[in-house]
């Protein structure tokens, strides 16, 4: 007898709770409890007094999974509303990151001038080193960090995504 | 402005909430909430033996009477004992509110004496649970959790109150009302038609009923048979529905699934439309999904919208509450001036398979059939509406096939969670909603062991619960499916060293009962009905007797074996992998 793997989907989808403690939990726990993938979450407070928060997830699964996914959200007292960009259409998609590369001579130019051509900002500086600050769709991150990786990179520290749908309407 | 206690404010907010028995046992972490409750006549305070008990005896109180069952225990072990019966009520949608002790605030984390992360713990199996660190947020706390637990689908909610809490004051009246928990409540106007318009041009339906049906309350039961007689509809039912439809009624499929009945399951696979109402085509009632009702359109009508799709896709959901959509449904019948097709072939047909006689087992001259003292327990005991609770195994689906019932909050299982030890603390919670009922719990020699502790609760409350005891000397459904699967190796599934439980009844001060022979069987169960207080009856059945018909696990829900058939052909690695 063989595991079988199903055809996967990846989604983003926007939460917004009750500030209240031990929601990550709950929704983590949700993830892993019934089988569910998280590739990404940010989370952070986005309301005047405090009480709100918005969650950004990726998660990948097949269609009736992600459906399920969508619906098991709601079903938690603290979660207002879920909002699977993926299904609503077009939207923005943009993680930051940090990225510590180390070196000397011409490492250090190319580095320095790769960063220019990535739109990245040198954020803090040594004789050694340089922590450049980039921000963009999680593919550019990637393709920028695997630039650096040849020229000394250190460390790598990524938020994952936040989504927002275009156009003038909220999700 | 006055100040109280946090455990005076808890007292006062139950009270509010309409509390009058709560089900507990006492410990560190609650001594302040227990002290409260010493000169308090308000709320009746009933001390169990186990906290499994407390979490079990509240489940039988709510699925009896349709109240929120109210759980009060103590911090670490007190909290861990009642996670199986919140695990349980999590699964079957049962209205329960626990209270749990925690430790002080400034212990938390500390690993304290009887300290555990109760939130944690019960976090995926409460529909909602707290943590309260301000006994100025215990009112409002407290109210939401009793709205939370009773309406949308009904299910636990846990609130965890550090023992500081309980003692620091707060101003009194300070109960801002929380709004956030809205349910949907009344279906989409226009799905509601094309059901109907759906449900008329049907030649082969079937109404499949859960225990969303029960759950409701009872004016939905009462819709349900006003729908079925408009359309004339075959209905079947899961094990969690039972008693919402009567039993005696010609459309009465009895119960579907995988110890169903023949007539219930070809219906549902040959129907051209299928109607659930409160039921989430559980893997017991599909068997294999590729195989479940492959021309049948579908509509599902459910409060949870998670429920829709999970398992099976469906044609047409309709998210509500079974009362709301079903008098929709009703309405817009009557309404719309629909009539139903001629259903007279598709009867025909379910004649066809109804003589099959799916629930026939061979009769023996020697030996007490199981299934034949159920059908005694019901010809002698159903003039008195009795209260049905059980355990988990083949009493419980022998119950389910050969009792029958004919009202809502009659039959109390343990259907999703599957748990040994729920029946005895059940009836408990049963009977002290409803003192006047008879209630019995049909039991194996196995399951009873598994709360045998809360004959002492009954006995202390005077409450005339009855356990009658299938004793086959197995755990007969492991048993069984040893033999179905595993070649009648029966691994640890042999109930060595039992009790005599006649003893052990008069231990406790109840009546025990013991029937041996079959001619015994109709005068032990009288005797047990006539006994003013509780009884236990060990009854003596065949034991390797199986409960027939069964689909397996994982098998089209068509294939069923019945009594006669092979049940030692091989299986295969995807059958034994399948639950």
């Amino acid at each position: 007898m063989k595991i079988q793997h199903r055809e996967q989907e990846r989604h983003v989808l926007a939460i917004t709770v009750d500030n209240e403690s031990g929601i990550l939990a709950k929704i983590a726990g949700l993830f892993t409890a019934r089988g569910y993938n998280i590739d990404s979450l940010t989370v952070a407070d986005i309301s005047e007094n405090h009480n709100v928060s918005r969650i950004t997830i990726v998660t990948h699964g097949p269609p009736a999974v992600i459906d399920q996914i969508h619906a098991q959200l709601e079903r938690l007292v603290p979660v207002h509303k879920v909002s699977d960009l993926t299904e609503l259409g077009p939207h923005v998609e943009r993680e930051l990151a940090l990225v510590k590369v180390a070196g000397k001579g011409d490492n250090r130019v190319e580095a320095l001038r790769l960063a220019d051509v990535y739109r990245a900002k040198v954020v803090d500086s040594t004789t050694e080193s340089f922590i450049f600050e980039i921000t963009g769709a999680p593919e550019k991150i990637d393709s920028f960090v695997a630039l650096m990786r040849e020229l000394g990179l250190v460390e790598v520290g990524r938020t994952g995504i936040v989504g927002m749908m275009r156009g003038v309407n909220g999700a | 402005m006055t100040e109280r206690s946090g455990a005076d404010i808890l007292m006062d907010t139950l009270v509010e909430q309409g509390v009058e028995v709560v089900f507990g046992y006492p410990g560190g972490a609650v001594l302040p909430i227990y002290d409260a409750l010493f000169n308090d006549n308000r709320i009746r305070h009933i001390l169990v033996r186990h906290e499994a008990g407390a979490a079990h005896a509240a489940e039988g109180y709510a699925r009896s009477t349709g109240k929120p069952g109210v759980v009060l225990v103590t911090s670490g072990p007190g909290a861990t004992n009642a996670v199986t019966g919140i695990a349980d009520a999590f699964m079957d949608s049962i209205p329960m509110v626990v209270l749990t002790g925690q430790v002080a605030t400034a212990m938390i984390g500390t690993d304290a004496f009887q300290e555990a992360d109760t939130v944690g713990i019960t976090r995926h199996c409460t529909k909602h649970n707290y943590l309260v660190k301000d006994p100025a947020d215990l009112a409002a706390t407290i109210n939401e959790a009793f709205k939370i637990a009773t309406t949308g689908r009904p299910g636990p909610v846990v609130i965890d109150i550090p023992k500081d809490v309980q003692v620091a004051s707060a101003p009194a009246n300070q109960t801002e009302p929380r709004s956030r928990f809205n349910p949907p409540t009344t279906g989409a106007p226009e799905a509601i038609a094309q059901a109907v318009a759906m449900l008329a041009a049907a030649e082969a339906p079937v109404l499949y009923t859960g225990g969303g049906i029960i759950n409701s309350g009872p004016e939905a039961s009462e819709l349900l048979r006003e729908l079925q007689d408009l359309c004339g509809a075959p209905l079947t039912s899961t094990l969690m529905g039972l008693g919402a439809f009567p039993a005696q009624n010609k459309a009465w499929l009895g119960m579907l699934g995988m110890h169903g009945t023949y007539e219930a399951n070809m219906a549902m696979n040959r129907a051209d439309l299928i109607i659930s109402v409160g039921a989430r085509f559980d893997d017991r009632v599909t068997g294999r999904i590729e195989d479940f009702a492959p021309n049948a359109k579908k509509i599902h009508i459910d409060i949870d919208r998670s429920s829709i799709n999970k398992t099976v896709q469906v044609d047409l959901p309709i998210i509500g509450d079974c009362t709301l959509v079903l008098r929709q449904m009703i309405d817009e019948w009557k309404s719309s001036d629909a009539s139903a097709q001629n259903l007279s072939e598709w009867y025909a047909r379910i004649d066809g398979w109804r003589a099959r006689n799916s629930l026939a087992y061979p009769q023996s001259e020697e030996e007490i059939m199981p299934q034949l003292a159920i059908e005694r327990l019901f010809e002698l005991t159903k003039q008195y509406d009795p209260i049905i609770t059980t355990e988990v195994g083949q009493h419980q689906m022998w119950a389910a096939q050969h009792f029958h019932f004919f009202a809502p909050n009659k039959w109390l299982t343990s259907g999703g969670l599957g748990t040994m030890g729920y029946g005895l603390p059940a009836a408990i919670g049963a009977q002290l909603g409803n003192p006047e009922a008879l209630v019995i719990d049909v039991a194996g020699e196995a399951s009873i062991q598994m709360n045998i502790q809360e004959l002492g609760t009954a006995s202390q409350y005077r409450l005339p619960v009855k356990v009658f005891i299938l004793n086959n000397e197995y755990m007969g459904m492991v048993r069984q499916w040893q033999e179905l699967t595993y070649e009648s190796r029966y691994s640890n599934s042999y109930s060595d060293s039992l009790p005599d439980f006649v003893k052990l009844a008069e231990a406790y001060g109840w009546k025990g009962i013991v029937i041996e022979n079959l001619d015994d069987l109709d005068a032990g169960i009288q005797a047990m009905i006539d006994h003013d207080g509780p009884v236990i009856v060990d009854c003596r059945v065949a034991k390797l007797a199986n409960c027939l018909p069964m689909f397996r696990s994982g098998a089209p829900h068509t294939e069923m074996i019945m009594y006669g058939d092979d049940t030692q052909r091989e299986v295969t690695a995807e059958a034994k992998a399948s639950v």
